[in-house]
């Protein structure tokens, strides 16, 4: 070939391919497959958790017809095992190896902790459908981090209010020695003291041991008006049934942020009857938005839908609202968090709004076990259009 | 603490002790005994309590028979599982080192779990105590003592107490404390040392199965309930002295007092407390409490 034009078709051929490859990197912002990483635990004690919230989410993906702002959703998963220690790992096997587009995850509150951490650092958008860790939408708040489902502030904040109104006085707390468990339990004691009670004694076993005799004892000596307590999973079915063994149930009523005997019931049997708990979901809301969900649910996954598949669904919702209006661009962070905090999200749990630190704004039911229906009954409002403080959040 | 509340605090205790007893006592039988470390010593834990779940239905309507019918029918599934395993992973081991032990047993976690998990699902369970044994003792005047759980106690001891008869008292004993010393001279003398271990890992593995079934009602089912277990099996095995029945009888003791205690006065350690006590343990007697036998 002709000398000079060897390095003129070299030069040609690489400005051609450069732009190529950059335009569809950038169209691929817009128009490609859109990944969604899930980072849920699909083994350990919370494994069932896992199943339900991804369920959810895919159900609302299926109501949209597989595709969310305008892309077609291609999905990724990792199990992260609830394993704070590997969680940066794990997470940045979504972000870095299949370059997710927006990871939904996770349950326990460490782990969560840790992929706020790896988002806020890679920008990548992340929705929390369900650890309750404040610091999530407090301290390590982000344009780009949102939470579909509670803070532990919450639940405990609205049962303090609860139990002041109905002039509790003494009151004993016990729950495991980690993040969910302290938050719920000092949030608890905001309202509480507030409304005129006492917190006479705070119990606490590390996590996530199960042997709750002795501190059974402790309660017992002590002698409070009422118990108030956070537990969740396998330790929750052994806290209530031991409990009832102790019989502390008939003698001191037991208060609890809802996920006590939320999906466990059937575990817990008759021990569980008659404890208050305080949730922003409940098996008997019979509102149509609701009746409609679950009975999709049932149908399409042959299982009863709990406050996790609607924490689940509700990402997917929140996604779809942030993406219709950034077209599908889904590192349009500012743009999406706009679109959120003006949206009013129709959940299966009734309409919330999203705080300024991109936390549910919602109702809380009070609720109380029933052995004989077999479910939290809904008995009354423990605290309507409840918002975090976000404390610590600057955005 | 008033005298009442401490004496509640230490039948607690004991209580607790009894029954990391039951559920150590398996281990320290094949590690002692053979020389392996079985790690999957907690997915047996969880199997029997997983049994105690899924079988009792299944008693209940094709034999009429309850409770006890049911710990029966686990116990023969867990003897022909052990002598399976046994016969099929475990017979390889005993001329390995401790690493390939480990890493085999390790292998054998995650194969349960994901059996567990593909057969029975990721759901919590509860199992029901049987209504005999459902009632309870009023302590003071707040709290009762749920019978079952002197019944557990009632069960590690009376193990305890087999255990200790078979091995110091019956023909099958010696031979097996024979075998653990000197394996060759013990085949050389005519006695079908493979068979012999057959039958004591069967044996572990039974008696971790039944501690998982009698364990059932007062812990919960759910997964991931073997690796707790296990570590704290660990625990007792090696302030007792491997392979020591005694030692691991006063260890868990021990434990029991530490934990249950530990938690009431001195809450925020109360986490490290027990890995403090064996730290302290071995630091005063390296091979743990007493030795083998």
């Amino acid at each position: 070939m002709h000398p000079p034009l060897k390095p003129l078709i070299r030069w040609v051929g690489s400005a051609v391919a450069v732009t190529a490859i950059t335009t569809t990197a950038a169209l691929a912002q817009n128009t490609g497959k859109l990944k969604v990483g899930f980072m849920l635990p699909y083994t350990g004690t919370f494994a069932a958790l896992g199943v339900a919230i991804e369920n959810g989410f895919r159900q609302h993906v299926t109501e949209l017809g597989g595709k969310v702002g305008g892309r077609e959703v291609e999905y990724f998963k990792v199990d992260d095992e609830s394993e704070p220690s590997k969680a940066t790992d794990n997470v940045n096997k979504l972000i870095k190896r299949d370059q997710v587009d927006v990871i939904i995850g996770t349950v326990h509150s460490g782990v969560a902790m840790a992929m706020a951490k790896a988002a806020k650092e890679s920008g990548t958008l992340l929705i929390v459908p369900n650890a309750g860790a404040d610091a999530v939408t407090g301290a390590m708040c982000a344009p780009n981090i949102f939470r579909s489902s509670f803070s532990n502030w919450q639940p405990g904040y609205a049962m303090g209010e609860v139990m002041a109104k109905k002039g509790i006085k003494k009151v004993v707390t016990i729950t495991w020695k980690y993040a969910a468990g302290d938050e719920s339990v000092k949030a608890f004691k905001e309202s509480f003291e507030k409304g005129g009670g006492t917190v006479v004694k705070e119990l606490s076993l590390p996590f996530p041991n199960v042997e709750f005799q002795g501190l059974l004892t402790e309660i017992a000596a002590t002698k409070p008006d009422a118990v108030f307590t956070f537990f969740a999973g396998g330790g929750a079915v052994k806290f209530v049934k031991d409990y009832a063994a102790a019989g502390l149930k008939g003698s001191i009523p037991l208060y609890a942020s809802g996920f006590l005997t939320e999906g466990i019931l059937d575990a817990q049997g008759a021990s569980a009857d008659g404890i208050f708990t305080a949730l922003h979901y409940a098996d008997s809301l019979n509102t149509k938005r609701d009746k409609a969900f679950r009975l999709t649910y049932a149908k399409t996954y042959r299982l009863q839908p709990d406050v996790y598949a609607v924490q689940g669904y509700d990402a997917a919702q929140m996604l779809a609202v942030g993406l219709n209006a950034t077209k599908g661009d889904a590192t349009k962070a500012a743009d999406i968090s706009a679109a959120l905090r003006k949206a009013t999200i129709d959940s299966p749990r009734g309409p919330f709004t999203i705080s300024a630190s991109h936390n549910p704004v919602q109702d809380f039911y009070l609720r109380q076990a029933s052995d004989k229906e077999k479910e939290n009954k809904v008995v009354g409002m423990a605290s309507a259009k409840l918002a975090d403080p976000g404390r610590g959040c600057k955005m | 603490m008033d005298l009442t509340t401490f004496l509640i605090q230490c039948l607690n205790a004991l209580q607790y002790g009894l029954l990391l007893f039951l559920v150590a006592s398996g281990l320290t039988l094949i590690f002692g005994i053979m020389g392996v470390i079985n790690l999957a010593h907690g997915s047996f834990y969880m199997i029997g309590a997983y049994m105690a779940f899924a079988l009792a239905p299944w008693v209940a309507s094709t034999v009429g028979g309850g409770f006890f019918t049911t710990l029966v029918l686990g116990l023969v599934l867990a003897v022909a599982l052990g002598y399976f395993l046994e016969w099929a992973f475990y017979s390889f081991l005993y001329t390995r080192e401790h690493l390939q032990q480990v890493l085999m047993t390790y292998g054998l976690i995650l194969v349960f779990e994901e059996l567990r998990s593909l057969l029975v699902g990721d759901d919590v369970h509860g199992v029901q105590a049987p209504d005999f044994l459902s009632g309870s003792i009023p302590l003071g005047d707040m709290m009762v003592y749920p019978v079952y759980r002197l019944f557990i106690s009632g069960v590690c001891l009376l193990l305890a107490l087999g255990m200790y008869f078979v091995f110091a008292k019956t023909r099958l004993g010696m031979m097996i404390r024979a075998g653990s010393t000197n394996r060759e001279m013990v085949q050389s003398l005519g006695i079908d040392i493979k068979f012999l271990y057959r039958v004591v890992f069967a044996a572990g593995v039974a008696i971790a199965v039944l501690a998982g079934m009698v364990a059932a009602p007062v812990s919960s089912v759910y997964p991931g309930m073997g690796g707790l277990v296990l570590i704290i099996c660990f625990v007792v095995v090696v302030i007792g002295g491997i392979g020591s029945i005694r030692g691991a009888l006063l260890a868990s003791l021990l434990i029991g007092l530490v934990d249950t205690f530990g938690k009431v006065l001195v809450p925020q350690v109360a986490g490290v407390l027990v890995y403090v006590l064996m730290a302290a343990i071995l630091l005063w007697k390296p091979d743990g409490l007493f030795k083998a036998g």
